[in-house]
């Protein structure tokens, strides 16, 4: 495992961090230093809410090796509340469960561990709300 | 007879959080796989829970500590010690409070350590923040009970071995939903349980781990405390105990004096099995959850080693805001995706493949 780089990229991966640009307001994840909008290249990281519809998934049966001990699991696109649309893991569900449209949320799991001796790596996937709170 | 603890500041339980994984396996599967059913009208419990594949105890402490976080109400920068108490923390040498610190926007300025004493290492991180809170060192510390358990295939153990736990931010008494009134520690050298370094699973000493170390230990510590704060049983709403199985808890509850009334809530073993260290504490996070101002809780915990930790707790007025802040522990207890035998066997890691 590449640790410099699993360590740059904690922000995004456990607090779901993207960016805002400062000129238009328009947000990215993954986080992107170039506005996609207004070309700008002023932006402030923007924490998401976690908080999304699944648009749609597939379920993946072949994973590469490091992904294999989990298969089968499910890979979502999902539209989170902001607007923005991202690409996560969909947990705590079978796959015969799982309904386009579902509401989902952002926890964090592991995605995978460097065989038995290395650093494990933990980010964001998202499942199933367990509840909806109001306040 | 030593005298209880209490710290020199008033300290509480100032927001709470628990987490239990979706995933639960049947009793039933255990006994139907190695004792080809012989058992089934003897189970401990009838189902405990199962972490998912990308669950460990650093995701799940991340979920029940921002449970917590949402009911206390504090910034996350204002925490300033990060101790989990566990048997099953991922790595065996960096703390797991690290990346629960860092997702949560905890760190830098914090503490952080594993603390180990098999089913209490939960209380014993509560009774740490406590004395940390209680001497002015920081003003919040974040104290973890939380486990996924394992015992060796076909053993007695591995009907119940379970996972989930509870997180506490402990603060001063003020700003807490639940003021700790005072406890009792009492620790001697029983080897009922324990587990060598690199082994997988656990040795248990059978008939030993009944009177001599759950029942002596826990009796010990809760006479002590009650005597030191001059109290009696039916002075509190609420008691709950460390929960091996379901019959041990309603015993030494009976043995203590508590009623039935009294262990009403948080008896959760026989719907979630025994998560160790976040046993007794995941406990207490149920019985929270339908406390009031005015309540008085009991919260006596037992590790093998042996030891047991027992406390007192005043709910105060912040518990009615608080509560309907995150998730209810019955939120996690209720869900369910049954997996059998054989699921569990390769989650779990008991094929061997090599
Ligand atoms: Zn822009």
């Amino acid at each position: 495992m590449d640790i410099p780089r699993y360590w740059r990229l904690k922000d995004q991966r456990y607090r779901l961090q993207g960016r805002k640009c400062k000129d238009c307001g328009n947000l990215s994840f993954p986080p992107r230093l170039v506005c996609q909008k207004c070309k700008s290249r002023k932006s402030v990281p923007h924490e998401f809410k976690g908080l999304g519809k699944l648009y749609t998934y597939t379920a993946i049966y072949q994973a590469p090796d490091r992904f294999d001990p989990m298969v089968p699991y499910i890979v979502g696109l999902i539209d989170l509340e902001e607007g923005v649309r991202i690409t996560a893991q969909v947990t705590d569900v079978l796959p015969e469960d799982v309904v386009i449209g579902m509401d989902l949320e952002m926890v964090i799991r592991k995605i995978y561990a460097d065989g038995d001796k290395g650093p494990i790596l933990y980010g964001y996937k998202f499942r199933p709300i367990l509840k909806k709170m109001t306040a | 007879m030593s005298e209880i603890m209490k710290p020199a500041r008033d300290v509480g339980i100032v927001g709470y959080g628990a987490y239990v994984p979706v995933y639960r396996l049947p009793a039933s599967e255990i006994s139907n796989q190695w004792r080809s059913g012989h058992d089934l009208n003897f189970l401990p419990i009838k189902q405990k829970s199962v972490p998912g594949m990308d669950e460990d105890v650093i995701t799940m402490s991340i979920e029940a500590s921002k449970n917590a976080l949402k009911r206390a109400g504090i910034h996350p920068k204002d925490i300033r010690a990060i101790w989990v108490g566990s048997e099953s923390h991922p790595y065996a040498v960096k703390p797991s409070g690290t990346v629960v610190g860092e997702v949560l926007n905890i760190i830098p300025n914090i503490l952080s350590a594993d603390m180990e004493f098999a089913c209490k290492a939960g209380t014993e991180a509560i009774q740490a923040a406590t004395a940390f809170i209680g001497s002015s060192m920081g003003d919040y510390a974040l104290a973890i009970g939380m486990d996924t358990a394992q015992g060796r295939p076909g053993d007695a153990l591995e009907y119940t071995a379970a996972a989930g736990g509870a997180a506490f931010i402990m603060g001063p008494a003020e700003k807490s939903l639940a003021v700790v009134e005072g406890s009792f520690s009492y620790v001697t050298d029983t080897p009922d349980f324990f587990r060598r370094a690199y082994q997988k699973y656990p040795e248990h000493g059978n008939r030993f781990t009944g009177e001599p170390a759950y029942f002596k230990h826990i009796t010990e510590s809760v006479k002590a405390l009650l005597k030191g704060l001059n109290l009696k049983p039916s002075d509190f709403t609420a008691a709950v105990f460390h929960q091996p199985n379901v019959k041990f808890p309603q015993n030494v509850a009976k043995m203590l004096g508590f009623s039935k009334e009294q262990i009403k809530y948080g008896l959760l073993s026989g719907m979630i099995g025994n998560t160790y260290a976040g046993s007794s504490v995941i406990g207490l996070t149920d019985i929270l959850d339908h406390s009031h101002a005015g309540d008085r809780i009991l919260l006596a915990s037992f590790g093998s080693g042996a030891g047991s930790d027992a406390f007192s707790l005043m709910v105060t007025n912040k518990i009615k805001n608080a509560v309907k802040k995150a998730p209810l522990t019955m939120d996690y207890v209720d869900r369910s995706i049954s997996v059998n035998y054989g699921l569990y066997a390769r989650w779990r890691n008991k094929i061997i493949m090599e």
